[in-house]
């Protein structure tokens, strides 16, 4: 008994010892901050002067802030719009890609490929394309008859050029898409075939519900980086024009870093990190009916 | 050919002609860059777009090197010293950390890994005004120590992804390895990790990814121009002083900062596939 318990002190030594990096690493970057940016966001703070505790002052003043609804307005019409779209899209593809058909390794690499430009490479890319005097976008539109489009100069454009935008990086949800369905095993299909289900009829009764966590999670992952997007606004629009990109946390970077309004900006990532944390799990609520765990429910 | 075969034949070729197009409409932005990176400040400007320049600019990459108002070199030489020093620090880290969670039991240990996967879902933007301060006040302002530092202390992601490959370790290995009187620290570098080679570089292509592309963090810290990382320096060159946007150098610019990143997947695309459907992420 008394070996038990020394062997159990023993590993538990070893356990604390490996694990110190991330115990130091939680503390101070995820513990720390998140209950220093709740107690700044109850106070004024410019980090010349001491903060000064105004309670909620900072919450009601975000309420009667017309920038902070619009913030919010914007973020959850670009997450409405290109989190399912990108979704539905990517899984298609991967559908189409993952029949019978030749070159199926290049159609693979070549979507994918898109999705290595990233982050500030992407934004100067499509910035040019929808350049609208001599960018690709028009030229290509112009076949069709449709006139220029000042996209980003137009606050009617400006988030359908950044949705548009968005379908372009598909390639990494296909390709996780794709390794689901290789692990949905054949003999079901046939089942169902010799059921007489259709193509249309085998995919809801079959495919879906055997790739239905992978979607759970794709969905979950999109939403919590929609909520974020910072790269578009930050390099391409500035916000604009007239605020009709002015995206969450580019609000909370104006705020903190441009106007000095720590605290106030605290409150509104405070309220990001609330908002995240609900929608996650929301979303895993809602999803227990429908997902599919291979082996029973996994919850 | 039988019957069958011949029956789907239009079906099939309707899906591949669907795919070229996509393909097409997927890669004529990427040929666009190209052709815009290779094209004079004239001719860049030309209407209807040329797919092939009539003069290939070479030159355009040497200007992007050689102008001092850009720094482009020196900032490709801080984004390679933050990513690879960030590589460094969450494979050692997070490795350690993994080894912990995958091999010890302790009071406590199965409440902390529920922490460690709660912090996948705490979004950066929600706690970078503490994190800004604090090293603010540790007087790292304008340097790139805030951007390489917390990758020492592990990344949630990575911890996960090791813990889940250590466990499928055999445990009579362990105890072979403590019969022969290694000590614990041994069994973690000398047992562990080389068998963990393709977990690691699937670690290692990720953080080095993930460093490479960031923005924001260098956007907070990051004051003077020859400190800056690459996405930040890209940033600044299009809305500098230039009187019209250098399309030309910018696309050259973005051209250059995808190829670290093509690299790795030429030189890994099957781990990199794997990666990415191991952790879900594009």
């Amino acid at each position: 008994m008394a070996r038990v318990r020394k062997e159990g002190r023993r590993e538990a030594k070893y356990f604390y010892l490996f694990a110190s990096p991330w115990l130091v690493g939680f503390l101070v970057f995820a513990l720390f901050p998140v209950a220093a940016s709740f107690y700044y966001s109850l106070t004024d703070y410019d980090i010349i002067h001491a903060p000064v505790y105004v309670g909620l002052g900072n919450y009601r003043e975000l309420f009667q802030d017309e920038q902070f609804w619009k913030s919010i307005r914007v973020t959850l019409q670009y997450t409405f719009v290109s989190v399912p779209l990108t979704l539905v899209l990517s899984l298609v593809f991967a559908l189409l890609i993952n029949r019978k058909v030749p070159f199926r390794g290049f159609f693979r690499t070549a979507m994918y490929f898109p999705s290595m430009v990233s982050g500030v490479g992407m934004s100067l890319l499509w910035f040019w394309v929808f350049n609208p005097q001599a960018g690709l976008f028009n030229y290509f539109l112009s076949w069709f008859g449709v006139e220029p489009i000042h996209w980003f100069l137009d606050e009617k454009y400006a988030m359908w050029a950044l949705v548009i935008m968005s379908f372009w990086g598909m390639g990494g949800g296909m390709l996780i898409f794709l390794a689901g369905l290789q692990g949905v095993p054949a003999h079901l299909h046939e089942a169902a075939k010799l059921d007489g289900a259709g193509r249309w009829r085998s995919f809801w009764s079959v495919t879906f519900p055997m790739i239905s966590p992978v979607f759970l999670f794709q969905l979950i992952i999109g939403v919590i980086d929609s909520f974020q997007v910072f790269t578009q606004a930050y390099t391409i629009t500035q916000g604009g024009p007239n605020y009709s990109t002015w995206f969450y946390v580019y609000n909370i970077y104006i705020n903190a870093f441009k106007n000095f309004r720590y605290g106030y900006a605290s409150a509104m990532s405070w309220l990001l990190l609330v908002a995240v944390l609900a929608i996650t799990y929301l979303i895993l609520k809602l999803s227990n009916r429908y997902v599919y765990y291979e082996g029973g429910q996994s919850r | 050919m039988n019957r069958a075969e011949i029956k789907q034949l239009p079906s099939r070729l309707l899906l591949f002609l669907i795919l070229l197009a996509v393909t097409a409409a997927m890669l004529a932005p990427l040929v666009f860059m190209l052709s815009t990176a290779l094209k004079t400040t004239k001719e860049m400007l030309v209407y209807p777009p040329r797919w092939i320049p009539e003069v290939f600019a070479w030159s355009n990459f040497r200007e992007l090197f050689a102008n001092s108002d850009i720094k482009f070199g020196q900032q490709y030489a801080n984004s390679l010293i933050v990513a690879v020093f960030s590589v460094v620090g969450t494979v050692i880290s997070s490795s350690l950390v993994a080894f912990g969670f995958a091999r010890y039991r302790a009071k406590g240990s199965g409440f902390l890994f529920m922490l460690v996967l709660s912090t996948l879902m705490l979004p950066y933007p929600a706690i970078m005004i503490p994190q800004f301060l604090l090293f603010t006040k540790l007087g790292l302002h304008d340097s790139l120590l805030p951007l390489i530092l917390p990758s020492f202390f592990g990344s949630a992601y990575m911890i996960f992804l090791l813990r889940q490959f250590f466990t499928t370790l055999p445990g009579e290995l362990y105890d072979a390895g403590r019969i022969d009187g290694c000590s614990e620290f041994r069994l973690y570098w000398n047992l562990t990790l080389p068998l963990a080679g393709p977990a690691l570089a699937t670690v290692s292509i990720f953080s080095f990814i993930w460093s490479w592309n960031d923005l924001l963090s260098p956007v907070l810290y990051l004051d003077s121009q020859e400190n800056f990382t690459l996405p930040i320096g890209m940033a600044a060159m299009l809305s500098s002083k230039f009187r019209i946007a250098p399309w030309n150098l910018l696309m050259a610019a973005s051209l250059l900062s995808t190829l670290p990143i093509v690299v790795i997947f030429a030189l890994a695309q099957r781990r990199f596939v794997q990666g990415i459907v191991l952790t879900g992420i594009k």
